[in-house]
């Protein structure tokens, strides 16, 4: 019997599939959070039964935004900011397919964040992931959107000045139908959330708090990145059904995780094929009497 | 009297910022320019340069804010590079028009796509037409010198133009080098406090940025190109100015071995110092070969640029951004314009080198000139070529 090759026994990662290995290695710090939400993102899309063919993964730029270029999915890696409004155009030509957003903080909600919030309150039929580590990783750590009040950047050496955004909250109130938030400890039920908002109806929304220990925890005296990803998962309490608006991230008493919202609302192409077929009673649905209206603006 | 230190490009930036003593900045992350604002920011965070640092959502915003600022008065600075200044392009326009000195500095980077943060000089030369006073630096003191420089000619009242200095991303802001670093004394006194003409002051109520209607607007542009044209004298003064303080003398073009050199090769930016080396062995190995750089490019200095290539028979010019669809790179263009306006025949090849950060060597240069004096001899006329395209 010829013994078996080395091919032969070299163990196949169940992930290899979805992975662009040409490219490895990839340019992620050791200890980075991103790694752990990019091998959700491909567990996710797995469990979600979405035939491959059929998901799409578009990136903006960052850290975060290389994942575009990892994954063995259609894939698009767009300009800094520009993730959603992609993702929207490419959601419009191709409705039947899943469109999947990974991107960081900075880049969906700072330079991004007009289109965020409006594709929230049109209700675009996308899945966004925003791995939230507090600063910009890639370019060397400075003040973000979601720059704890005080955190250190190289930006805000004396601490940041801001208040951040609670991006759950901002989700929300912009009219999302679906908002989670985990960190990247919690790998089970980030995936869940993945494979849920993916499956969702709707502009889903999954915030992951992730260790950046090279630029943020670096600056803010957790340098260790087991240490900052014990930090976030030591101080997050699950909170499901916890109103978003009150879903804060306090370091100190209550960093609120889990499920926060689960909620149906027609989308942006539900409401534009009824406006299209003629659905749509005229605007405003009571009517205006305009014989009131003038009496009134002459009296 | 100063001292020399050994400091990176970027953070001799942040010095003559200092040393110009400014009120404002405001700016996005993006590379290569990061380190120019961040250490900005921890000049102002340890009480070095009493300013206001905002850290701002995007380059749009980052301008958009700098014209707030400089509108109400106060010395303002900002940076940027590549998609950042592109996010910019809109209010750099609106920066000129009211006449704003905001002082920036580029750290040259390709365009995207592909992505790419490495050097090239198409972000600034797709601004190239915002009226803004334009020019290059090619070495760690000239951004310190030519940034101090700026806050001069952007604030003097015959100018009230917006600057942006060039400096080569990497090659230029991510080195070390040997500054002469002037001290504070002699900074205030080549450049003294920003006297704005007028600016948005409750006590005085202006109000700007308003509309033109057809029958003003061509006389607003017209009033701004000419501010812009007639700049070109304030540049020169300021510039002798500051030789006469700091005993560095800078001009709008700068020559090379060109006197009696029959081919000249024409740069602008940091490949100059690359190109001075080659011009050395070309002539060694006996060619009559000079150089030409480009350090003003807007307004454009028409008079120096022929005085300097008057004895010449041939030009070799090197682009660093491309203008597709166009016979020409945008600086062959303007050249081979002005030579044509000016009746003055020189033959002229024109090579876009060093896109995204290919390097270009002295061998690559020396190429050039072989080429040119190649085609020539032989009476062809060379199109604009892409330099090293592998096949
Ligand atoms: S800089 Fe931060 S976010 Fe970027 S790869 Fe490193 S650890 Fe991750």
């Amino acid at each position: 019997m010829t013994p078996p090759t080395t091919a032969a026994v070299q163990p196949v990662h169940p992930q290899d599939h979805l992975l662009r290995t040409d490219r490895i290695p990839h340019i992620w710090c050791s200890g980075c959070g991103i790694g752990i939400v990019f091998g959700a993102l491909m567990a996710a899309v797995m469990k979600s039964g979405t035939p491959l063919d059929d998901v799409a993964v578009v990136s903006g730029i960052g850290c975060t935004g290389r994942m575009a270029g990892y994954i063995k999915l259609d894939s698009f890696h767009t300009t800094h900011g520009r993730a959603i409004p992609f993702a929207t155009g490419l959601k419009l030509a191709r409705p039947q397919g899943k469109v999947v957003v990974a991107s960081g903080d900075g880049d969906l909600l700072a330079i991004g964040g007009n289109h965020f919030i409006h594709a929230a309150r049109r209700n675009m039929d996308l899945t966004i992931i925003c791995v939230n580590n507090f600063n910009y990783g890639m370019t060397g750590g400075q003040l973000a959107p979601s720059t704890p009040f005080g955190a250190k950047t190289t930006t805000t050496p004396l601490g940041s000045p801001d208040e951040p955004f609670n991006f759950c909250a901002l989700a929300a109130a912009c009219g999302a139908t679906y908002v989670a938030r985990w960190t990247a400890l919690h790998v089970r039920r980030l995936t869940n959330a993945i494979t849920e908002a993916m499956n969702k109806k709707g502009f889903s929304f999954v915030e992951v708090i992730a260790p950046c220990p090279t630029a943020f925890g670096r600056r803010n005296k957790i340098r260790r990145a087991l240490d900052l990803l014990r930090f976030y998962y030591d101080r997050s309490v699950v909170k499901n059904q916890l109103d978003p608006g009150e879903a804060t991230i306090d370091f100190d008493h209550s960093l609120a995780v889990g499920k926060f919202l689960d909620i149906e609302r027609p989308t942006f192409l539900d409401h534009y094929e009824m406006v299209n077929r003629g659905e749509v009673e005229a605007w405003p649905a009571t009517g205006v009497d305009a014989s009131a209206a003038g009496k009134r603006k002459a009296g | 009297m100063g001292q020399r230190v050994g400091l990176e490009v970027s953070l001799a930036c942040s010095e003559a910022v200092k040393l110009a003593n400014v009120d404002v900045i405001a700016a996005y992350p993006i590379t290569p320019q990061t380190h120019i604002v961040e250490h900005l920011s921890e000049l102002v965070a340890d009480g070095h340069l009493d300013a206001e640092f905002v850290p701002v959502e995007s380059e749009h915003t980052a301008m958009s804010a700098c014209v707030g600022s400089s509108a109400a008065g106060a010395r303002t600075f900002t940076s940027s590079a590549a998609q950042g200044l592109a996010l910019m392009h809109e209010i750099l326009f609106i920066a000129s028009s009211l006449r704003l000195p905001i002082v920036m500095a580029v750290a040259n980077r390709s365009l995207s796509g592909p992505i790419s943060i490495w050097n090239d000089h198409s972000d600034i030369m797709a601004e190239r037409d915002i009226n803004w006073i334009q020019y290059f630096a090619e070495n760690g003191q000239e951004v310190l010198d030519l940034t101090i420089a700026a806050f001069k000619i952007a604030e003097d009242k015959r100018v009230t133009l917006p600057v942006a200095v060039n400096l080569d991303g990497f090659v230029l802001t991510h080195v070390i080098e040997p500054i002469d670093m002037p001290d504070q004394k002699e900074v205030d006194a080549y450049l003294p406090p920003f006297a704005p003409q007028q600016k948005l002051d409750i006590a005085n109520p202006i109000s700007m940025g308003l509309v033109g209607v057809p029958e003003i607007y061509t006389e607003a542009k017209k009033a701004c190109q000419v501010a812009l044209e007639e700049s070109y004298g304030v540049i020169k003064e300021h510039w002798d100015g500051f030789a006469k303080q700091f005993g560095r003398q800078y001009n709008p073009i700068e020559t090379y071995k060109a006197d009696d050199a029959e081919i000249l090769l024409v740069t602008m930016g940091s490949l100059g110092e690359t190109c001075m080396s080659a011009v050395d062995q070309m002539r060694a190995d006996g060619l009559k070969v000079g150089q030409v750089r480009i350090r003003l490019w807007r307004p454009f200095p028409a008079d120096d640029f022929l005085a300097a290539v008057k004895g010449a028979k041939s030009l070799v010019v090197m682009d660093r951004a491309l203008q597709p669809g166009s016979a020409s790179g945008p600086v062959a263009t303007e050249l081979k314009s002005l030579l044509f306006d000016r009746g003055k025949q020189m033959y002229v090849s024109n090579f876009v080198a060093g896109l995204g950060g290919r390097d270009v060597t002295r061998a690559d240069f020396a190429g050039m000139v072989k080429k040119t004096m190649e085609a020539q001899s032989a009476g062809q006329q060379m199109a604009c070529e892409m330099w090293g395209v592998k096949e």
